[in-house]
């Protein structure tokens, strides 16, 4: 690159320079060619499954049938009366309710927890049994949803091991899928017994990156190895901290519906009933309405916009780390 | 003197201390990830009777492999498998052709509308359409019920591409394309000759990811499949292993046969179908740190 830089300075010199900067324009899109070729398939397939649907989002201001084009002469605009259907509909502050507090907690305990592994990994004296425990915590990342839920079904059914367990014990049964007050937390420990290991693998990365002569003079000045874990290992991840923070407030609105729809029963629908749950019964079971389906699911993403933007800006005014 | 001395036994003793704690807490930890998955196994050889009774806790218990052997009679698990295998083999080809390449051509610094390029690239991480829209382009596209319904909508993933451009633009030296491109390679042949065989790294990790992606999915499979023979696996253990409690008709003796007969299925198919990747993933873990650690040293 510095080669080509130097070639087409050299130009200059003989050239006028406003045929030189047109010129140098056409060859650097010629030599650019090549390269966009490679891009393309990319740019396609984000244009086909990214920026299409993002278009076909006007159907939400719309009395939409199934199968209609996104924009004909036959379309009627009905402006923001979906939007405004939605917040009437009964099921407006559940879904609000349900979808923010399932966030919530599951951020409240889900974020720490990797932060914590991580550093406790690190303060581990054998670096092999780190490796290995490591390696343990990863392994439920890579079970499916699917199983996972149907783990749970296993674990906590009327007739499985904890029941199980506790009739043992003289206890009663309790169907913990048929109750609302059990959704929520087989939800975020599942969640967390998936992935903190995971997660912790980037805070891993940055503690291997402290600067050991911070830790030596630590030493010296007689501090003991939790100390030096909360004033040198704890500021040194703090920049990722930040970081991983702002990505999961632009997430919180979004969570994994998807292992949400796989937990629903009809025992505890009233709390696992989420935006995005609602969203796709609404547009794709029974009789589809989708025109409201998609204005739902059109305000949740711009909730998560709105809140990634707060979430960036206060994080560059506190500690000068932002994502843009 | 003394003192000094005391202050550093001190010390040391809390240190103790702590690096016993801690080590008890991850020890914790380990133990509650690995029981549940060394329950499945035991209850999977385990005489479903006794599983249900609640007698295995610790180690099988009247060990058989009926249950492996009434899973092998199953048609639609093996018509899954095979219908995920081939999923999984056509996304990882596809989305290596869509991102590698497109990968080396946003780390090239010289690229004309670079900029464009990657916030066309960023937007989408952080807004989307929605379900509904993503429906009707697949279906538009005339893709539901056929698999590529499943396999196209995953061949890229922004965040994969930004992790490719990252790994190249900081593991490839410019130096040496700039040797090539003064023997007068052209820059596709510089892309295929020069740089893929330097790429291994970043073409295990990304096949690795699309894989496990595409294996363990299966939403897009159920709102786009109807046609049950093209179901992929997770899709037919949705139906195996999360029968919810409501759907269970009947009371107390029927429901329990009917625990009796399908748990020890649901044991079995999730070892079957976590299997492969669970086995493979020691071997691969590396790969996959290492691709969380090119991540974050975008972060």
């Amino acid at each position: 690159m510095s080669k080509a830089c130097k070639m087409s300075s050299s130009d200059s010199v003989v050239l006028p320079s406003v045929r030189l900067d047109h010129q140098r324009k056409r060859n650097n899109l010629r030599k650019s060619l090549p390269w966009l070729i490679m891009a393309f398939p990319a740019i396609l397939v984000v244009f086909l499954f990214n920026y299409l649907p993002i278009y076909g989002v006007l159907i939400a201001f719309q009395d939409f049938m199934p199968g209609d084009p996104v924009i004909s002469p036959l379309t009627r605009w009905v402006g923001f009366d979906h939007f405004i259907r939605f917040f009437n509909d009964p099921q407006f502050w559940p879904l609000m309710k349900n979808t923010f507090l399932l966030c919530i907690i599951g951020f409240v305990i889900g974020f720490p927890l990797p932060i914590i592994v991580a550093l406790s990994l690190n303060a581990l004296k054998g670096k092999k049994t780190a490796k290995y425990l490591q390696t343990i915590f990863t392994a439920p990342h890579f079970i499916s949803l699917v199983v996972l839920v149907g783990m749970l079904t296993l674990f906590f059914g009327r007739y499985g091991l904890v029941n199980n367990i506790v009739a043992s014990l003289g206890g009663e049964r309790f169907s913990y899928f048929l109750e609302n007050s059990a959704f929520r937390p087989l939800y975020i420990l599942s969640s967390n017994w998936q992935d903190f290991g995971w997660s912790a693998i980037i805070y891993i990365a940055a503690l291997s990156n402290v600067d050991p002569g911070l830790h030596e003079a630590a030493i010296l000045d007689g501090a003991t190895r939790f100390q030096r874990v909360i004033h040198v290992d704890l500021p040194a991840i703090m920049p990722m901290i930040s970081v991983m923070l702002i990505m999961s407030i632009g997430g919180l609105m979004g969570v994994g519906y998807e292992k949400a729809l796989l937990m629903q029963t009809d025992g505890n629908l009233g709390v696992s009933e989420l935006i995005a749950t609602y969203v796709y019964k609404q547009g794709l079971t029974g009789i589809p309405n989708q025109g409201y389906a998609t204005a739902i699911g059109l305000f949740n993403s711009v909730i998560n916009v709105v809140l990634l933007i707060i979430a960036n800006t206060t994080s560059k005014k506190f500690s000068e780390t932002s994502l843009f | 003197m003394s003192e000094m001395k005391s202050f550093w036994i001190k010390r040391k003793s809390g240190d103790r201390l702590f690096y016993a704690l801690n080590y008890i807490f991850l020890l914790f930890l380990a133990v509650v990830i690995l029981y549940p998955l060394y329950f499945i196994v035991i209850a999977a050889i385990s005489d479903p009777d006794a599983v249900l009774a609640g007698e295995v806790v610790l180690y099988p218990v009247g060990v058989t492999l009926s249950g492996f052997q009434k899973i092998l009679e199953r048609t639609d698990v093996w018509q899954g498998y095979w219908n995920t295998i081939v999923y999984t083999v056509l996304t990882v080809i596809l989305s290596l052709v869509v991102t590698i390449p497109a990968g080396w051509a946003l780390s090239r610094k010289t690229l004309v509308g670079r900029k464009a390029l990657m916030i066309y690239f960023i937007i989408p991480m952080f807004f989307g359409g929605g379900l509904i829209p993503f429906y009707n382009v697949v279906s538009s596209l005339h893709l539901v019920n056929t698999m590529w319904a499943v396999i196209l909508p995953s061949i890229l993933s922004v965040w994969n591409l930004f992790m490719t451009r990252t790994f190249f633009e900081s593991s490839i030296s410019e130096n040496l394309v700039e040797a090539a491109r003064i023997d007068g390679a052209g820059e596709f042949r510089i892309f295929f000759s020069l740089i893929l065989p330097l790429s291994k790294a970043i073409l295990a990790v990304m096949a690795l990811y699309y894989a496990v992606g595409q294996w363990n999915s299966y939403f897009n499979a159920m709102i786009f499949l109807q046609d049950e023979s093209l179901y992929p696996l997770q899709l037919v253990l949705k139906e195996i292993l999360i029968a919810s409690e409501s759907t269970m008709g009947g009371s107390g003796e029927t429901i329990l046969e009917q625990y009796r007969l399908a748990n020890q299925i649901k044991y079995v198919s999730v070892i079957v179908s976590s299997a492969p990747v669970i086995l493979l993933y020691p071997f691969v873990q590396k790969y996959f740190a290492q691709g969380v650690m090119i991540g974050s040293l975008k972060g």
